[in-house]
């Protein structure tokens, strides 16, 4: 851990609606340093990923400002790769072509990523499916070859946007143990957006805890579990106890909210 | 309780193949084996029922001894074809050219269109009432207008075959590349892609479903209406045979010409099936 490579200053976004404007995201402010990982929580339609989409510069922030690297973002910067909710993989192409497709967007020498992306691809045990097409592997197969494809530029930073939420329990729990892997591996910065408590404090070093709508700063939490984290760790009390801390953070942000009047119903039982 | 283990015995790896779609990967072998004798058995299926039409159509006309000027016998039909295609032919080809040059300028043209409109939400507004007009209004209609203008020659057939089959490709082009998935082009942008890379990379993939069936459609269309332009305004041409021989009575030689205009639309047919698997087969 080191220095601070992302900076976030009372970012906001307006979004126009045919309703009129919604106030998705209003004065946030974050600061992440270098080789963390840091979640990001908050009731539904929050603005969580609003927030990510904002720091990749796909839709700059209204007001405020991202600063990455040491650099003001207005687009997208290949230092930063996204992983977005679905595996978003090309159904026309076959894995290594999907995995190849950035290269391509880049104008990249394929040939000289070749090594590299087979290593990659035999590190998420996906080797001998490379010309299998999207249609024909599973959700957990398709998402590690979205971060295939993400890791292959080899950014300096990772933006997931719940990245196993459309995944089954056991595939999303198994999904998060590899990302840990990586991250331990390659030494990525990772901001990791998800609605899962567990999953957050199970992969962070910080939580941080976003109001309901529009989303600001709530809290941070620091999260004190030893490092490499077994999987067993899920089940034992200072995993619960924290997990508790964050939930009822959640829970009496949102019910200030509702005493003040403001609070807008955004499904609010998926957090639970 | 037994039969309801195996009826889920039966149940869950099936439902396993669809929610994981791996099975096509794991034994392909066992699946193109599955189609070739599922195959065979279709092409029987196909012959006996041909067999059974054709055989059955000969009997019926010699049992009630039908003229050859009603209606004429599958065998009588097979002798015209033979014989008079050294007649026919020339004008097979004159019918086959009509078609493709009409339709290479249709499609050409509709291809175009559909992308300038869609990249050109304005324009899209302002064309699409005349371009409903062109698919509605039938092409062949404009034939005789045509001739006044362009005369006896093949052009007034040509043109007529683009604008029916044109409009067709571009209304289907259109709703193609009017599918956008912004989750693709949000990936593609993340690495900085151009409006031209997105457009080549994922929109023109993504719409290419749509294309060929615009294609397809177009194509008949344009057969249509190339048969029907030797009808009304020419001396030649498969459409002008099928006139001239109704005319005379002589219908062996009637459907003669009728089977030639089916191969060139079942041509179209194939020659599109096999475009769309290469093309877009990867939706299902």
């Amino acid at each position: 851990m080191g220095e601070i490579i992302i900076n976030i200053e009372n970012a906001c976004k307006v979004y126009e609606s045919e309703r009129g404007p919604v106030n998705a995201l209003q004065n946030y402010s974050m600061d992440v340093e270098e080789g963390d990982f840091v979640a990001i929580v908050g009731p539904s339609g929050c603005g969580k990923t609003t927030l990510l989409w904002g720091l990749s510069g796909l839709h700059p922030f209204s007001a405020g400002k991202a600063v990455i690297l040491g650099k003001e973002v207005d687009q997208p910067t290949r230092d930063v790769g996204i992983i977005f909710q679905q595996a978003n993989l090309l159904p026309w192409r076959d894995l290594m072509q999907n995995i190849q497709f950035p290269l391509e967007i880049m104008k990249e020498n394929i040939t000289a990523y070749k090594e590299k992306i087979q290593e990659l691809i035999d590190s998420v045990e996906l080797s001998g499916f490379e010309s299998h097409f999207p249609r024909e592997l599973s959700g957990g197969m398709q998402q590690r070859a979205s971060i295939v494809r993400a890791l292959a530029v080899d950014p300096k930073i990772l933006l997931m946007d719940e990245p196993f939420g459309a995944l089954d329990a056991y595939t999303r729990d198994e999904m998060d143990t590899l990302i840990l892997n990586i991250w331990k591996k390659t030494k990525k910065t990772i901001v990791f957006v998800t609605h899962r408590i567990e999953e957050a404090v199970y992969l962070a070093n910080k939580v941080y805890v976003m109001t309901p709508r529009p989303g600001g700063n709530s809290a941070v939490f620091d999260i004190d579990l030893p490092r490499p984290r077994p999987e067993g760790i899920t089940m034992e009390t200072a995993f619960f106890q924290t997990v508790a801390k964050i939930k009822k953070k959640i829970v009496s942000d949102v019910e200030k909210q509702k005493e003040q009047g403001l609070y807008q119903s955004q499904a609010y039982s998926t957090v639970t | 309780m037994d039969q309801y283990d195996k009826q889920l015995e039966h149940e869950i790896p099936e439902f396993d193949h669809e929610e994981h779609g791996q099975s096509s990967s794991f034994d392909i072998s066992a699946t193109v084996n599955a189609v070739s004798v599922h195959g065979v058995k279709q092409v029987l299926g196909i012959v006996l029922v041909a067999v059974i039409i054709i055989g059955g159509w000969e009997a019926l006309i010699h049992l009630f001894k039908v003229p050859e000027f009603v209606f004429p016998a599958p065998s009588a039909i097979a002798v015209a074809l033979v014989t008079s295609m050294p007649t026919v032919f020339p004008h097979f080809l004159i019918t086959l050219g009509e078609l493709a040059a009409g339709y290479a300028i249709g499609a050409t043209i509709g291809l175009l269109l559909a992308v300038l409109l869609t990249q050109v939400p304005y324009f899209e507004k302002i064309i699409t009432p005349y371009i409903l007009l062109l698919i509605t209004t039938p092409a062949i209609a404009l034939v005789p207008l045509l001739m006044l203008m362009l005369g006896f020659t093949i052009w007034p057939r040509i043109i007529a075959v683009a604008l029916a089959s044109g409009p067709m490709i571009m209304i289907n082009s259109v709703t193609g590349f009017r599918r956008t998935d912004l989750a693709k082009i949000a990936l593609a942008k993340s690495y900085g892609a151009t409006t031209s890379q997105i457009f080549m990379k994922i929109r023109f993939p993504l719409a290419m479903p749509m294309i060929n069936v615009g294609l397809l459609v177009g194509g008949i269309f344009g057969l249509i209406t190339a048969v029907g332009s030797d009808m009304v305004g020419g001396k030649q041409g498969l459409g002008n045979k099928l006139a001239y021989y109704s005319s005379l009575a002589r219908m062996a030689n009637f459907f003669a010409v009728i089977i030639l205009v089916s191969i060139i639309g079942i041509s179209i047919w194939l020659i599109m099936a096999y475009v769309g698997k290469k093309t877009a087969s990867w939706q299902e």
